[in-house]
C-alpha cells in the first residue's frame, strides 16, 4: 500500500480525477449535474496534466450527448480507451449508441451523475430515473454512494470493463454525491496503474478497426441470425459480477478499502431488511447501526452492482433470519408492478424459492423515495422499518411525501434523528453574491486538511439567478462523515443577511444551546429590538448563544470593500468550537496566506486585518428573559392572491414545498401564468427613481429593463383626482394633448438594481452634474410611497394597443409586458428581447422555449414570469427539451395551420346560419395591424356567441378551434447552445420548411445556463469552458446559412447598438409569412463584464463590425429590391477595443499572451473579411438573390 | 562645443532628455528617439494603481455570479491566472536597454510601499540606468496635513533608495508651502536628482454633456516659469542633480533652463507635436546659441542666471512680482497658441 493523500473534493472532481487518468479520449457535452466532470477533464488537459500512460487525454466537446455518444462509439471502435460524463436527458440521447457499444462487447465506462428525467416538469436534481431508463442497453450498472466511493468505483468499473468486455455505467447521485464536498483518500497513479491490466488495454486496442487487419463490424442481420447473435453475449454478462468482485478485492489489497457487490450491514439475526443503492444506502446504514445498538433486528443490503444482477451474491448477503424486505427505488415506473430493483429482488426470491434454493419467501415490498433529490432521512428509514414490522406492510409505497390521492405514502416521525454528539453541524444562510458558499468550501478544506478531523459540505441553491439565497450544510467531526442528507439539527447557525430573518425561519434547525451568529447592521445593544418575534422566542426557548457582528462595517473599515465572507468565516472559526479559538484563527490566517500570497503582501495583510477586526467587533448579545418583539413575518403573498398561489405557490416560495401533498399539485404539469407578480423579492437596495421634469419620455429605460420593472402609461389628467399625493406625472411630451399626463412607474420591489435604465437615459440635468431623468437611489426611503403609487398606477387603464405606435421605442413603452419580474440575472441581456416580443404579440403568442437560461427564468417554479393581460390573454409557453425546440415550435405551427384551416372550413359550412357576408369577412380578414386584429377578435367573439346559441355538433366543433381565426404568433426561443449546436439540425430543417415560425436566438455565445461552456457561437479568441485555451475556430455565421435559403427572414440585432432596428426587425420577422430567424446579441454574466455596461458592449460589438446589424427581408425581393440591408455603419473601432473590455478575451492575455495577440489579429481579419462580404451583399441588386415562393402578394 | 552633462551620475552627451511620453511606449519609438539624438530616455510611467485595479477587476469578474445558481456554480474555466505583472513594461525596458546605447530611465508611480519597492527592484533588474519616481498624487482629502503629504515623499524615497542601487530621481509637484525646503530635505534624504515639475491631471468640464473630462493638454512655453524659478533658486544649493521639466517647445526654453541651472532638460510635448526628429533641431539651436555667445562648454553656461549667480538675488523674490507687472506686454504679440493634442502624460 502506498501512502494516502487526503483531499477535500466534491463527487464530480473525485470521479473525473480517476476517469481522466485511465482514458485516452473523452467526448463531452455539458449537462447538469455532470458538467463539472467534463470541465475538470478539459481544464486538466489545458494544463497539460497526463494520464497514467504519461500522455494528455483528448477532450472533445460535441454538439449534443447524441454526438458525444457517437464520438465515443467511434473512438472505442478504433481502439482508444474512451469515456464520457453525462446525466438525465443526456444519457437518454446516448441510448442508441449504448446498445451498439454493448452489443459489440466494448470496454468503456460512462460516468453518470444520476438525475431526474423531464416528465411533468424538468428537474436538474438527483434520482435514478436516467440510469434506470438505460438498463436494457446492455451496460452494467455500478452505483456509488459517497464521494470516496465514487472515486474508487470509477477505477473498479474501468478495471472490470476491460476484463468483462461489458460496458459500464458508473453512477452516483446527482448533486447529493456529485456536489457534496467531503474528505477522501486520493488514489495515487501507482495505485491506479496497479489496477489496470496492460494486456487488457492492448487487447482493447487490438479489437479496434484497423485497415492492416480489416474486418466488418456493424452489419445488418436478418431474421435468420439476429436472435442467435443477440444471445452470444450471455456468457459475458454471467461472468461480469465475479469480475467486478475480483476487481473490488484487488482494489482492497491495494488501498485497504474493501467493497462487495451486495454489502450487508446490520444485525446478524436481522428480521427486517432494506435493499437500496446510491447515496441513500449510507443513510440507511447509519440508521441501521443506530437501531441495532438499540437492539433492533434490522439490516440493509447495499447494492453496488445492480446490473448484471448477481442473484447468488445477493442471496449470499441476505441473513437467513430475514422475515420482511423493503426494496427501495429512486425512480418511478408508471404502470409497472414495481420499480426495477424491486423486480430483480422479487424475481430472485421467486426463482430461488421455486427451485428450492431458498426455503422461505420473505415478505417483500417495494417503495419509492428521493425523486428529484427529495430528502431521504434516518427518520424515513425508521418509518420504513416500522412499516416492515406490520403484519401486512404496504407495498408500492412512497416515503418522504404525503400522497393523499392514492394513499401510497408511509407515515414517519420527522423529528427522529440519529445525529452523533461528536459531529458539529452548521447551517449558513447567505446570498449568492456574498461569498458564503465559497467561504464555506474553503472552511471545509481548511478543517478537512487537519489529520484527525473530517468535514462534509452540501449546498442548496435558489431557483432564481438574481438575489438568490444559498444555504450551506456543513458537518465536522472526528470520524468520516456518512450523512448524505441535509443538516437536521445544527449546533451553529450563521445568518449572513439580516433581512433573511423576515423571509425564512432561520432557526428551525437550531439545536438547544447552539450558537447563532447574525450579520447585523444593528449593534449588540440595539439588536434585540429589531428581531422578529419568532427569532426572539427561539433564542430564549432554545437557550441559544447569540452573537452579532456588522460584517459590512468591518469589511469597509479594513478595505475589503463589500466582501464579508472572510469576516463571517472568521466568526465561525471563533465561535463554533470545531477547533479551539487560537489555533482556529491561526488556521484561517494560514489559509489566507496560501490563497492570496501570489496577489501580494498587501492583500494578505488586508485580510489579516479583517480577521483581527472581526474578533474585535464580534459581540455576544445578552439575551433578555422575555420576548418583547411585535414584529411578525409578513405573509408570503398578499391575501388577494389567487387561491392556488396562496395554497401552493406561496408554500414553495417559503421553502415549504416539501409539505405540499399530491392532491395539491397539478396532475399534468400545468401551472397558472403570471405568478412572479405575487413574489416581491426585494433583491436590490438601490432602485431607479424617476424625475418627471427631466424626462423626455423616450421609453429607452423601460425598453431595456430586463425585469419589466419600469412601466409607462399616458392617461387623461382627470384620473389624477384620486391619485395619492406622492404620485408623479408629467404632461405628455406631444403637442396637441394638453390634458394627457404621462407616468413612469417603477416596480421597485421587483428591481434587481442592474442600472441598465440609468445607462441608457439620454436626459441630463442642467442643474446637477450626473443626474439623469432616472437615477439609482436607496430603496428604503422610497418604499412606502412607491407601493402606494404602484397601487394607483395599476388602476390607470392600459393604453389601447390599437392607439399605440408600435414602430417606435417611444410607443412600445405603452404596451403591457406579458413577461415580468423573472428570476434572470440582474442586467440580463436576453430578457429585454423576450419582454419586447411579449409586448408586441403577447396576446396571441405561443412560445416554444428551448431548455437553457430562458426556460429557467421563464419556467422554473415556484413563480413564473409569463403572464396575461386584463382580457385574460397572454403568451402560452412551453418547454419540451433542449434539442428539439425548433421542431416543437414547428408543431405549434402545424396545429395552427391545420386548425385555422379547419375553422375556416367549418365557418364556411355554417354559411347559411352565419350569413355570407359575415363568413367572407371573418375568413378573409387581413390581420396585419393591431386594429385589424382587434376587429377580427370582435368578429370571433360575435361568432362564438352565435355558435353557443346554435349548439349543434358543427357549432361545437367550430367552437373548439374558433380561436385560430385570430392569427397566432409562434415564436421559437432559445440560446446559442440550442440554435448553433444541439438543435442545429432541427432549426435548419424548420427554416427550410417555408412555414411561418419566428425564431429568436438569444445569443450569449456560450452555454450560459450550465456555466459558460463553449458553443459553436463562441467567438475566436474567447476563453470558455471546454475552450480554456481560447476558442480557435471562428463563430458560425448562421445568418448567412439562413439567408442562403432565400425565403427566410433573417435579422441580426443588438438592442444596445440600435434599439429601433431591434424593434423593426422583430416586427418584420413576425409579419413575414414564412420562417424568420433573429439573432439577438445578449450580453451575459459569462462574458465577464460589468453588467451595467452590457448595452455599451453591444454598441461596441456593432461598432467594431464584429456584430454587424442586418436584415434580410425576402419580401423586398419581390419588387426586385435588394433584400439584404446592412443596418450598421462601417466599423469605426478595432475589434480589440470591444473585446478587451471582457474577461472572456482578457483571460487569454494572462494565460497565453502571445497566443492572445495572435488570435486577436486573426479575429480582426475575420471581422474585416466578414464585413467585406456583407458590404458586397448589401450593394447587390435584388435579382442577385433567390426569389421567394412564400410571398405572393 | 562640449554639451556633455552629468545627470545623477549618468554621463550624457548633451542635456536634452526625452521624458515620459507615448513615444517611449514602443521599442520603435525608443529607437527613433535615440536615432533623433536624445541623450537619455525616461520611459513612460508604470502605474501600480492601474495594475492593481486591473487585477482586482479581473478577480472580481472571474468570481462574479459564482456559487449562486446550482447549474452554473461559476462561469469561467478555473485556469491558474496569476495576477498581472508589469511584464510588458519590464520587457520593454529590457529590450530598450539592449537596443540602445543611451541611458534608459525607468519611471514609476506607485501607491503602496510594497508596490514602490517591488516595481523599483524589477525596473533595476530589467537594466534601467536610473529610476524616476513619479509621485503623482493629489491630496484631495482635506483632512490630510501638509506634513503628512511631505512625509509621503520621504517615505517613498527612502523605501526605494533602500531597495535599489541605481540613481533615483524624484519628480515633484510645485505645490508645497516651502518648495525649496522640500527640495533640500529630499536632497538630504538621498534623492539623486529632482525633476521639476510634474504636470497634474487637470480635469475639465464638458459643457456638452455636463461631465467631468479627464484631460491633460500638451504643455505651453509659458509653463516654464515656475520650474525656471525653482531651478534658479536651488542651483548650487543642493547636491542632487536638477532636471527641468515642462513647457519646452523650442531651444529658447532649453537655454533658459540651462542658464537657470538645470543639469538636464526634459522634452516631451514638442516631440509629440513635431516628431522625435525635432530633437536634432533643439540640439543644434542650443549649441549654436551657446557657441554664438562664446561659451566653450555647457558647464560654463549652466547656472549663470541662477539666484546664486545673480547680482540681484532679490529679483527672484517679491520684487520680481513688481517687475513682472511693470514689464507686462500684450500676450497676443508673442502669438502663443496652444493646441490640444491629447493625453501625453502617462
Amino acid at each position: 500500500m502506498t501512502e494516502n493523500h487526503v483531499v477535500t473534493v466534491d463527487g464530480n472532481e473525485a470521479v473525473a480525477y480517476v476517469a481522466y487518468r485511465i482514458n485516452e479520449v473523452c467526448a463531452i457535452y455539458p449537462i447538469t449535474p455532470s458538467s463539472t466532470m467534463a470541465e475538470w477533464a478539459d481544464q486538466w488537459a489545458t494544463e497539460g496534466k497526463t494520464n497514467i500512460w504519461d500522455n494528455i487525454p483528448l477532450i472533445v466537446e460535441m454538439q449534443s450527448e447524441g454526438g458525444a455518444a457517437g464520438a465515443v462509439h467511434g473512438a472505442l471502435q478504433t481502439g482508444a480507451l474512451t469515456t464520457t460524463f453525462t446525466a438525465s436527458q443526456g444519457l437518454l440521447l446516448m441510448i442508441p449508441n449504448m446498445y451498439k457499444i454493448a452489443g459489440e462487447l466494448t470496454s468503456t465506462v460512462f460516468h453518470v451523475a444520476a438525475r431526474s428525467l423531464a416528465a411533468q416538469g424538468l428537474s436538474i436534481f438527483g434520482d435514478h430515473s436516467d440510469v434506470m431508463a438505460v438498463r436494457d442497453t446492455g451496460f452494467a450498472l455500478l452505483g456509488s454512494s459517497s464521494v470516496q466511493e465514487a472515486h474508487d468505483m470509477a477505477l473498479i468499473a474501468q478495471t472490470a470493463t476491460l476484463e468483462a468486455r461489458v460496458p459500464f455505467i458508473h453512477f452516483f447521485d446527482g448533486f447529493r454525491t456529485s456536489h457534496e464536498v467531503n474528505k477522501i483518500e486520493l488514489l495515487t497513479d501507482d495505485q491506479i496503474r496497479a489496477m489496470i491490466n496492460s494486456d487488457l488495454v492492448r487487447a482493447h486496442r487490438a479489437r479496434g478497426l484497423n485497415p492492416d487487419n480489416p474486418f466488418i463490424r456493424g452489419t445488418a442481420q436478418n431474421p435468420d441470425i439476429y436472435f442467435q447473435a443477440r444471445e452470444t453475449v450471455n456468457a459475458f454478462y454471467m461472468k461480469t459480477p465475479a469480475i467486478v468482485q475480483k476487481a473490488m478485492d484487488k482494489f482492497a489489497e491495494i488501498t485497504g478499502r474493501s467493497y462487495r457487490l451486495f454489502e450487508y450491514s446490520g444485525a446478524d439475526d436481522a428480521e427486517k431488511i432494506m435493499v437500496i443503492m446510491g447515496s441513500a444506502a449510507e443513510t440507511v446504514k447509519q440508521t441501521v447501526t443506530h437501531l441495532v445498538r438499540q437492539g433492533e433486528k434490522v439490516g440493509v443490503i447495499h447494492v453496488r452492482l445492480f446490473l448484471p444482477f448477481a442473484q447468488d451474491a445477493f442471496l449470499g448477503a441476505l441473513p437467513l433470519t430475514v422475515q420482511s424486505v423493503a426494496v427501495l427505488d429512486r425512480t418511478k415506473s408508471p404502470g409497472a408492478t414495481g420499480e426495477p430493483l424491486f423486480h430483480d429482488v422479487v424475481s430472485t426470491f421467486s426463482e430461488y424459492f421455486t427451485s428450492g434454493r431458498l426455503t422461505k419467501l420473505p415478505k417483500t415490498v417495494g417503495g419509492r423515495y428521493g425523486l428529484s433529490s427529495k430528502e431521504f432521512t434516518p427518520a424515513m428509514v425508521k418509518g420504513i422499518f416500522d412499516e416492515l414490522g406490520k403484519v401486512s406492510p404496504k407495498n408500492h409505497f412512497t416515503i418522504g411525501i404525503v400522497d393523499d390521492v392514492t394513499h401510497n405514502s408511509l407515515d414517519y416521525d420527522p423529528a427522529y434523528t440519529i445525529e452523533s454528539d461528536k459531529v458539529i453541524s452548521a447551517l449558513f444562510f447567505g446570498l449568492g453574491a456574498d461569498g458564503t458558499v465559497g467561504a464555506n468550501k474553503n472552511t471545509i478544506k481548511i478543517i478537512g486538511e487537519l489529520p484527525n478531523l473530517y468535514a462534509q459540505g452540501y449546498f442548496v441553491y435558489d431557483s432564481k439567478k438574481s438575489g438568490s439565497q444559498t444555504v450551506s450544510h456543513l458537518r465536522f467531526g472526528p470520524d468520516p462523515i456518512h450523512a448524505p442528507y441535509l443538516v437536521q439539527t445544527a449546533q451553529f447557525i450563521g445568518c449572513h443577511q439580516f433581512n433573511f430573518l423576515f423571509k425564512t425561519d432561520i432557526l428551525a434547525q437550531a439545536a438547544p444551546g447552539s450558537v447563532f451568529l447574525l450579520n447585523s447592521p444593528f449593534d449588540v445593544d440595539e439588536i434585540w429590538d429589531h428581531l422578529p418575534r419568532y427569532v426572539q422566542e427561539k433564542i430564549i426557548v432554545k437557550h441559544l448563544s447569540f452573537h452579532v457582528i456588522d460584517a459590512s462595517k468591518v469589511a469597509l473599515a479594513t478595505g475589503m470593500g463589500n466582501r464579508v465572507n472572510t469576516i463571517l468565516q472568521t466568526c465561525f472559526f471563533a465561535l463554533s468550537g470545531v477547533l479551539p479559538r487560537e489555533p482556529a484563527i491561526a488556521k484561517i490566517k494560514e489559509a489566507i496566506k496560501k490563497t492570496y500570497s501570489n496577489k501580494g503582501e498587501g492583500i494578505v495583510l488586508k485580510n489579516f486585518a479583517a480577521v483581527d477586526q472581526t474578533l474585535a467587533h464580534l459581540h455576544q448579545v445578552k439575551v433578555p428573559k422575555y420576548v418583547t418583539s411585535t414584529l411578525e413575518l409578513p405573509p408570503i403573498v398578499p391575501l388577494d392572491a389567487p387561491l392556488f398561489v396562496q395554497e401552493v405557490t406561496a408554500k414553495m416560495m417559503a421553502g415549504a414545498g416539501d409539505q405540499l401533498t399530491v392532491s395539491q399539485l397539478p396532475l399534468d404539469g400545468t401551472y397558472p401564468s403570471g405568478t412572479t407578480a405575487w413574489e416581491k423579492r426585494n433583491v436590490s437596495d438601490y432602485v431607479p427613481k424617476w424625475e418627471p421634469d427631466l424626462c423626455i419620455q423616450c421609453g429607452n429605460c423601460s425598453f431595456v429593463c430586463p425585469h419589466s420593472v419600469i412601466r409607462a402609461k399616458f392617461y387623461n389628467q382627470s384620473l389624477l383626482k384620486s391619485a395619492p399625493s406622492g404620485f408623479k406625472s408629467a404632461g405628455i411630451s406631444a403637442k396637441g394633448f394638453p390634458e394627457t399626463r404621462y407616468t413612469l412607474q417603477i416596480y421597485l420591489e421587483d428591481c434587481t438594481g442592474c442600472n441598465l435604465c440609468v445607462s441608457v437615459c439620454p436626459a441630463i440635468s442642467l442643474k446637477e452634474s450626473g443626474i439623469r431623468a432616472i437615477n439609482m437611489k436607496p430603496k428604503a426611503p422610497l418604499m412606502e410611497l412607491e407601493k402606494e403609487n404602484i397601487q394607483f398606477f395599476e388602476t390607470l387603464p392600459f393604453n389601447d394597443r390599437a392607439g399605440v405606435d408600435f414602430s417606435s421605442i417611444r410607443g412600445a413603452q405603452f404596451l403591457q409586458p406579458l413577461f415580468e419580474f423573472s428570476g434572470a440575472c440582474a442586467g440580463c441581456g436576453e430578457t429585454p428581447y423576450v419582454k419586447l416580443v411579449s409586448q408586441l404579440f403577447g396576446d396571441r403568442l405561443i412560445v416554444a422555449n428551448a431548455t437553457g437560461c430562458s426556460s429557467i427564468y421563464g419556467g422554473n417554479l415556484p413563480t413564473t414570469p409569463w403572464t396575461k393581460n386584463q382580457e385574460g390573454r397572454g403568451p402560452a409557453w412551453s418547454n419540451s427539451l433542449f434539442e428539439d425546440n425548433a421542431e416543437f415550435g414547428f408543431g405549434f405551427r402545424l396545429t395552427a395551420d391545420k386548425h385555422q384551416a379547419l375553422a375556416i372550413q367549418l365557418t364556411r359550412e355554417l354559411q347559411r346560419e352565419l350569413g355570407v357576408d359575415f363568413v367572407n369577412k371573418i375568413v378573409n380578414a387581413t390581420q396585419k395591424t393591431e386594429s385589424q386584429i382587434r376587429i377580427q377578435r370582435e368578429r370571433v367573439a360575435e361568432l362564438k356567441t352565435v355558435l353557443l346559441q346554435l349548439n349543434t355538433e358543427l357549432a361545437q366543433d367550430l367552437l373548439s378551434v374558433v380561436d385560430h381565426l385570430v392569427r397566432r404568433s409562434i415564436w421559437i426561443i432559445g440560446g446559442d447552445g440550442w440554435a448553433y449546436d444541439i438543435g442545429s439540425g432541427g432549426l435548419d430543417h424548420i427554416l427550410a420548411s417555408g412555414r411561418d415560425v419566428n425564431v429568436l436566438v438569444l445569443d450569449t455565445e456560450v452555454y450560459s445556463n450550465t456555466g459558460g461552456q463553449m458553443s459553436k457561437s463562441t467567438p475566436l479568441g474567447a476563453v470558455a469552458k471546454f475552450a480554456a485555451g481560447g476558442k480557435s475556430v471562428a463563430k458560425k455565421d448562421i445568418a448567412l446559412q439562413a439567408i442562403s435559403y432565400g425565403n427566410v427572414y433573417v435579422a441580426r440585432i443588438a438592442m444596445g447598438a440600435n434599439p429601433q432596428q431591434t424593434l423593426l426587425a422583430i416586427r418584420e420577422a413576425e409579419a413575414y409569412p414564412g420562417p424568420s430567424l433573429i439573432l439577438a446579441y445578449s450580453h451575459c454574466i459569462a462574458h465577464g463584464i460589468n453588467m451595467q455596461n452590457g448595452l455599451k458592449q453591444q454598441d461596441l460589438a456593432a461598432a467594431s463590425g464584429y456584430w454587424p446589424l442586418l436584415r434580410y427581408n425576402p419580401v423586398l425581393r419581390q419588387t426586385d429590391k435588394n433584400p439584404f440591408v446592412l443596418d450598421s455603419p462601417r466599423p469605426r473601432i478595432a475589434f480589440k477595443d470591444y473585446a478587451y473590455n471582457e474577461l472572456r478575451y482578457k483571460m487569454l492575455q494572462r494565460t497565453n499572451p502571445d497566443g492572445a495577440e495572435h488570435m486577436m489579429k486573426l479575429a480582426q481579419q475575420i471581422v474585416n473579411q466578414k464585413w467585406a462580404i456583407y458590404e458586397q451583399m448589401a450593394t447587390r441588386s435584388g435579382s442577385q438573390f433567390h426569389p421567394d415562393a412564400n410571398v405572393t402578394d | 562645443m562640449d554639451l556633455s552633462t552629468d545627470y545623477m551620475g549618468l554621463k550624457l552627451k548633451h542635456p536634452i532628455v526625452a521624458s515620459s511620453s507615448p513615444l517611449s511606449e514602443t521599442l520603435e519609438g525608443i529607437k527613433l528617439l535615440e536615432d533623433s539624438g536624445a541623450s537619455a530616455i525616461v520611459m513612460f510611467s508604470l502605474f501600480e494603481e492601474q495594475i492593481r485595479k486591473e487585477n482586482e477587476a479581473f478577480d472580481f469578474f472571474l468570481e462574479f455570479g459564482s456559487e449562486s445558481f446550482a447549474e452554473s456554480l461559476n462561469y469561467f474555466p478555473h485556469i491558474d491566472t496569476s495576477p498581472k505583472r508589469p511584464d510588458h513594461y519590464l520587457n520593454l525596458v529590457r529590450k530598450a536597454v539592449e537596443a540602445t546605447d543611451i541611458p534608459i530611465i525607468g519611471s514609476l508611480n506607485g501607491i503602496t510601499n510594497e508596490g514602490w519597492i517591488d516595481f523599483a527592484k524589477q525596473i533595476q533588474e530589467a537594466g534601467a540606468s536610473a529610476l524616476e519616481l513619479n509621485v503623482y498624487y493629489i491630496p484631495t482629502d482635506i483632512e490630510v496635513s501638509a506634513s503628512a503629504v511631505e512625509q509621503r515623499y520621504f517615505d517613498i524615497l527612502k523605501a526605494v533608495k533602500d531597495a535599489v542601487s541605481i540613481p533615483v530621481a524624484i519628480k515633484l509637484s510645485p505645490f508645497f508651502s516651502s518648495t525649496g525646503n522640500m527640495a533640500k530635505r529630499l536632497d538630504e534624504a538621498g534623492a539623486d536628482a529632482l525633476v521639476l515639475f510634474n504636470r497634474f491631471y487637470q480635469p475639465d468640464i464638458n459643457l456638452d454633456n455636463l461631465k467631468i473630462d479627464p484631460r491633460a493638454d500638451l504643455s505651453t512655453p509659458a509653463e516654464i516659469r515656475v520650474p525656471l524659478l525653482w531651478i534658479a533658486v536651488l542651483y548650487g544649493r543642493i547636491k542632487a542633480s536638477l532636471a527641468a521639466s515642462r513647457g519646452v517647445h523650442s531651444s529658447t526654453e532649453i537655454i533658459k533652463y540651462l542658464l537657470a541651472g538645470a543639469d538636464v532638460v526634459m522634452v516631451a510635448s514638442t516631440l509629440m507635436k513635431n516628431g522625435p526628429q525635432y530633437l536634432s533641431v533643439l540640439i543644434n539651436e542650443t549649441d549654436n546659441w551657446l557657441t554664438a555667445r562664446g561659451y566653450h562648454s555647457l558647464n560654463e553656461a549652466r547656472g549663470v542666471m541662477s539666484r546664486q549667480n545673480s547680482k540681484d538675488p532679490g529679483a527672484f523674490e517679491r520684487v520680481n512680482y513688481i517687475k513682472v507687472l511693470e514689464s507686462f506686454e500684450n500676450p497676443f504679440s508673442s502669438a502663443i497658441a496652444s493646441k490640444r493634442i491629447g493625453n501625453h502624460l502617462r
